[in-house]
């Protein structure tokens, strides 16, 4: 029998993890949801944000923390940006094109990446990186602490924005009827291209939550998008509340499948429920249709 | 007819070259053209005929490619026997990959996802193995001669991969013309209406995959005793999926000659690539990826579709013209 006290660190760890993951499995979804094609340079873009925000701390000063209304900013304009003027002109009528538009900007952000600052392992150093707090039962790092709390708040403005604004109500009709929204007088290429940009805010703050407790490196993207696909397919396609439930049970099946079977093998957790869905429930646990 | 009259043409051009060319770096490089133009044929077959992006076909070639080397190493198979068990191994994985996918009907985003997935996923677990070399791969033994697949002469691997695209080029030739092809392009078109017509979509995206994973696991074992090594980046990584589907894309998805035409005009563009910025790691990757973007945004038909949107403009303006006058 495993220690509680074992046990119960490690879940709260995987539940902080898993809050990173919700939030960049929102930004993904979002965009899913709207344009109904899964954006294959999420993890890319992700790792350019990273980079924003390490350079923006190693050559400015600027604290991770503070950098966030810069870095959701910068990538909301870059996600802006590549929707309305690349992206949008993809697709000739199949979506398919769409799909090969964003695999070829993930293999020229990543490689450029890797030919500009070479595949060194970056990380950052704050007064509070190494702070923990003491939850009686377990330690947990202040990092990952202010890390799940911001997910956790971003994604309610994220549910607020949706549900209450006028740009929600816009999103969420392109979502369902594309044709209808047109007529209705929504300006469609906008609404993708915000669409696209909010999901890649997403990026944004979530890089500037990360980064104190993680590092940056051209592959980094690699380590999350297996996990926010997973994360996606687990939850729902399109399906928010699925997106955030989803992030936090990867989170903590990866830390559980860490404890179990080491390091390298606790990726494969996330596979496993990966197929799993796939066979058995493949429009995920709260997705209506694929 | 007139497609097979020149793919004859093709063989029997290209057959001579390595006794006309006494140069190794250029049958090197052709050698290297005609596997990837196999390798794009594996994928035109699956991407292109039955319109199933496949975003992982490293996939299959790597499952080859380790496949062989394994056997080699460990197991002290003949490198033939090899080729022969690799394309077997390609089409299992193939179809249990197929098999999970389409059961449900899971189409577009999903399939590229699963199968850029899988990809990465057994990147890790051949990181994590010892049988697989782990992270420093497996070198496989030098033994020259026919009799292990290690051709003395640079021209033996440029005949091998010319056969190979040969076979490539017949078969889609055939499938053109075939039920089973009519069948493929019926649910690449339509996959509903395909349904109502009694085609079963499953059944025929099945075999589809297999095939194609089958033919990428020959390129992988091919590969494997060209370069005599493997590592998970080569065989999993990224790279080889985005040259997969590059090549068939640039030349003309689903057409016979679109991955022989793709191929050859990618490495073209690589090498002036090379000679303008250097051998830097990484930049080949990001001139594949703005060939990507740039061809899927001004030439979604390949360079076989410049002839073709011509010729149909052409024809609609006659037929316009013809209009107007009536």
């Amino acid at each position: 029998m495993l220690e509680f006290s074992i046990l119960l660190p490690a879940i709260l760890n995987g539940l902080t993890t898993g809050a990173i993951y919700a939030l960049i499995a929102l930004g993904l979804t979002l965009i899913y949801g709207v344009l109904h094609i899964i954006n294959f340079a999420h993890g890319s873009l992700l790792m350019l944000a990273l980079y924003g925000v390490f350079f923006l701390h190693s050559l400015f000063g600027v604290d991770p923390y503070l950098a966030l209304p810069i870095a959701a900013l910068a990538l909301f304009a870059v996600g802006y940006g590549l929707q309305r003027f690349v992206i949008g002109h993809a697709s000739h009528g199949k979506d398919e094109n769409i799909l090969l538009v964003t695999l070829g900007l993930s293999v020229i952000i990543e490689n450029l990446a890797l030919y500009l600052w070479r595949s060194d392992t970056r990380t950052i150093e704050t007064p509070y990186s190494f702070e923990v707090i003491d939850f009686g039962v377990a330690f947990i790092a202040v990092p990952k602490a202010i890390a799940f709390i911001g997910a956790l708040l971003v994604a309610a403005l994220l549910w607020l924005l949706m549900t209450r604004t006028d740009l929600g109500r816009a999103i969420r009709a392109l979502a369902r009827e594309r044709q209808g929204a047109r007529l209705v007088g929504i300006n469609v290429e906008h609404i993708f291209a915000m669409s696209f940009g909010i999901g890649c805010a997403c990026l944004g703050i979530a890089a500037c939550l990360l980064l104190p407790s993680f590092y940056v490196s051209p592959q980094v993207g690699h380590a999350f998008v297996l996990v926010a696909f997973t994360v996606v397919v687990l939850g729902g396609m399109g399906s928010f509340v699925g997106a955030l439930l989803g992030g936090l049970i990867i989170g903590v099946t990866e830390s559980l499948g860490g404890l179990f079977l080491g390091e390298s093998l606790g990726q494969l957790g996330i596979f496993l429920i990966f197929i799993i869905v796939l066979l058995f429930r493949p429009n995920g646990l709260l997705g209506q249709r694929v | 007819m007139r497609n097979l009259a020149t793919i004859i043409i093709f063989c029997l051009v290209m057959a001579p070259v390595p006794l006309l060319i006494q140069s190794d770096f250029w049958i090197t490089w052709l050698t290297l053209a005609l596997f990837y133009a196999y390798l794009g044929q594996a994928w035109n077959l699956l991407g292109g005929y039955g319109g199933q992006f496949s975003f992982g076909h490293a996939l299959f070639f790597g499952t080859g490619a380790y496949c062989t080397a394994i056997l080699q190493i460990h197991f002290h198979i003949n490198a033939w026997g090899g080729f022969v068990l690799a394309t077997v191994a390609g089409g299992l994985i193939g179809a249990g990959t197929g098999w999970l996918v389409f059961r449900y009907g899971l189409r577009g985003s999903y399939f590229a996802l699963v199968t850029l997935a899988f990809a990465e996923v057994f990147r890790i677990l051949a990181n994590s193995f010892d049988f697989t070399g782990a992270g420093v791969g497996l070198l496989v033994p030098l033994q020259p001669g026919i009799a292990q697949m290690q051709f003395e002469s640079k021209a033996g691997f440029f005949w091998l991969l010319l056969m190979l695209v040969a076979v490539g080029l017949l078969f889609t030739w055939w499938l053109e013309n075939a039920r089973f092809g009519a069948r493929l392009m019926a649910v690449r078109e339509n996959e509903d209406a395909a349904r109502a017509l009694g085609v079963d979509p499953f059944d025929t995206k099945l075999r589809a995959i297999a095939i194609s994973g089958a033919m990428a696991g020959s390129a992988g074992a091919v590969y494997v005793q060209l370069f005599l090594y493997i590592d998970p980046n080569i065989a999993y990584g990224p790279a080889m999926s985005v040259e997969a589907l590059l090549v068939p894309i640039i030349g003309g998805l689903g057409t016979i000659f679109g991955p022989v035409l793709g191929a050859f005009a990618l490495h073209v563009i690589a090498e002036i690539g090379r000679l303008a910025f250097g051998e830097a790691p990484g930049l080949n990757l990001v001139l594949y990826g703005i060939l990507l973007v740039l061809m899927v945004l001004f030439l979604p038909n390949g360079l076989f579709g410049l002839g073709r949107v011509n010729f149909s403009t052409a024809r609609l303006r006659r037929l316009f013209k013809r209009g107007s006058h009536a």
